[in-house]
């Protein structure tokens, strides 16, 4: 749905007639245009994955890292401009050092999605500020268990047991939405979401990808980390051979 | 409440309005840390005891904590600080792990980190009352540090905070050597901390021995020493002072 809202997008404190502020929708655009991220809610905890489509083949693999730690049980995946990630994730590292340094305990996933999504909010109530043009998933493991939130431009968070942002996103929602995640543990979520990516990601588009993945588990001992090599590896061995049946039918 | 004598009883002329927030005393203390460098890494020994001034008030008191994957933190002095110094130390191995870059501070990066902070609070008239020991060992290399509430700071192969200073280091001086075992490396700290235990009015019977490798990092359980009383001198004490008791 593409309309030009020309005279009303010029700056983030005007409202279309239609009631629409399309500075916050063209930032949305810019998270549309990057490479899929995704992010599912296993029995056990979260995985999260990213297509990081490579610009160069000069690249070090292992650079330009889409996915951080925000605290020791918690981690975010970016997708959209990347310079401005950096910021959110800063800004939500020092949200959870903050909450750790007054309250003692770290920062309960709930809270921590809720302060993002204040932050990148408050960047849509300014005309000096421009919006966030990334959008993030958020995935951590708290008391209440392994959860699972998105933040959007425009500064709404949910709270999802599977999400999706970027170019692949629809194609990939269809296939989260095929999965069985309250059966499903996170070292066979982390499988799953390698087959999505690998089954996402347009060959013809754009040439070559890292896949980036990360998760909090009982396995990691409810830390948010890598995904080990060994397991990786399996993951994309095992998303190449689905792709090679789909090819050969 | 008057802990200490009157030496610190007129900061007012150092610095007006900010008084109520700077340290001037210690009230719940650590004694003696004490730590060497043995074959495979490092042993720290430390009694688990906090003083209120002269009473000994609590005793299970961890004066020594891991940090990160490759270091050890043993305190002697004012026991919040300690841990206030714990918190700053925990900030920063969490943001170092976020890096997630694969590499790790080892013990010379937190053992120059803690001089900066206490030699900083130092000259702000703020210091963190505490005498510090960092030993770790990173790359089969070890280190073993020492750093004082003043900022004063060296590594050696053997140190020792307060009162350790004074009893153990002598006994470390003659019998220390490279390549200690385990064992010998134990009976070592053992024996200063027996010649602390009857010497250092500050000391209780209940200490942990802390151990560092390349492997990582093992606290023992408390347990006591064995002391010994039966000297002759003790059995009939007033036998030379009738009336005394």
């Amino acid at each position: 749905m593409s309309s030009i809202g020309t005279g009303y997008d010029l700056s983030v404190t005007t409202f279309s007639p239609d009631g629409r502020v399309f500075q916050i929708e063209y930032a949305a655009k810019a998270v549309d245009n990057s490479g899929t991220v995704i992010g599912i809610k296993c029995k056990d905890g979260i995985v999260l994955g990213v297509e990081k489509l490579i610009a160069s083949k000069m690249m070090l693999p292992g650079s330009n890292r889409r996915i951080h730690s925000v605290h020791r049980h918690s981690g975010m995946a970016v997708a959209g401009l990347a310079a401005d990630g950096r910021q959110i994730v800063a800004r939500a590292k020092a949200e959870a050092t903050n909450y750790q340094s007054v309250y003692g305990e770290a920062i309960p996933v709930k809270e921590l999605a809720e302060r993002v999504a204040s932050y990148v909010h408050l960047c849509t109530l300014y005309w000096w500020l421009r919006p966030f043009g990334c959008g993030v998933i958020l995935g951590g493991y708290d008391r209440d268990g392994p959860q699972l939130y998105m933040v959007e431009p425009s500064g709404v968070s949910y709270r999802y047991f599977g999400a999706a942002i970027g170019k692949g996103r629809q194609a990939a929602k269809t296939e989260i939405e095929k999965l069985k995640l309250s059966e499903m543990s996170c070292r066979q979520g982390v499988i799953e979401v390698a087959k999505i990516i690998y089954g996402v990601h347009d060959e013809a588009k754009d040439k070559a990808f890292e896949l980036e993945m990360s998760w909090v588990c009982e396995e990691s001992n409810r830390q948010h980390q890598k995904v080990p090599d060994d397991l990786l590896e399996e993951a994309k061995a095992a998303a190449k051979a689905a792709l090679e049946e789909m090819d050969a039918d | 409440m008057n802990l200490m004598d009157s030496t610190h009883s007129n900061p007012m002329s150092l610095c007006s309005q900010a008084d109520s927030q700077r340290t001037l005393y210690p009230y719940v203390t650590g004694t003696s840390v004490i730590g060497v460098k043995y074959k495979d890494g490092i042993l720290m020994a430390a009694d688990m005891g906090g003083s209120y001034g002269s009473t000994l008030r609590y005793k299970s008191v961890e004066r020594m904590k891991p940090i990160g994957k490759h270091s050890l933190l043993g305190a002697s002095g004012e026991i919040s600080d300690f841990q206030e110094i714990l918190r700053y130390l925990d900030e920063l191995i969490l943001y170092d792990n976020m890096w997630d870059d694969g590499n790790s501070l080892g013990p010379k990066e937190v053992h120059s980190y803690l001089t900066r902070v206490m030699y900083n609070r130092r000259n702000k008239f703020n210091p963190l009352w505490n005498s510090l020991v960092l030993g770790g060992v990173k790359n089969g290399q070890k280190y073993l540090g020492t750093v004082s509430m003043i900022g004063v700071h060296f590594e050696d192969n053997h140190v020792a905070t307060g009162f350790g200073n004074h009893l153990a280091r002598p006994i470390l001086r003659d019998e220390w050597h490279e390549d200690l075992s385990f064992e010998d490396g134990v009976k070592l700290l053992e024996k200063c901390m027996r010649v602390l235990l009857y010497r250092d009015r500050s000391a209780v019977n209940k200490l942990q021995i802390a151990k560092i490798t390349e492997e990582g990092v093992t606290i023992s359980q408390p347990y006591s020493l064995k002391t010994f009383w039966g000297f002759s001198a003790f059995q009939n004490p007033t036998v030379g002072a009738e009336g005394s008791w």
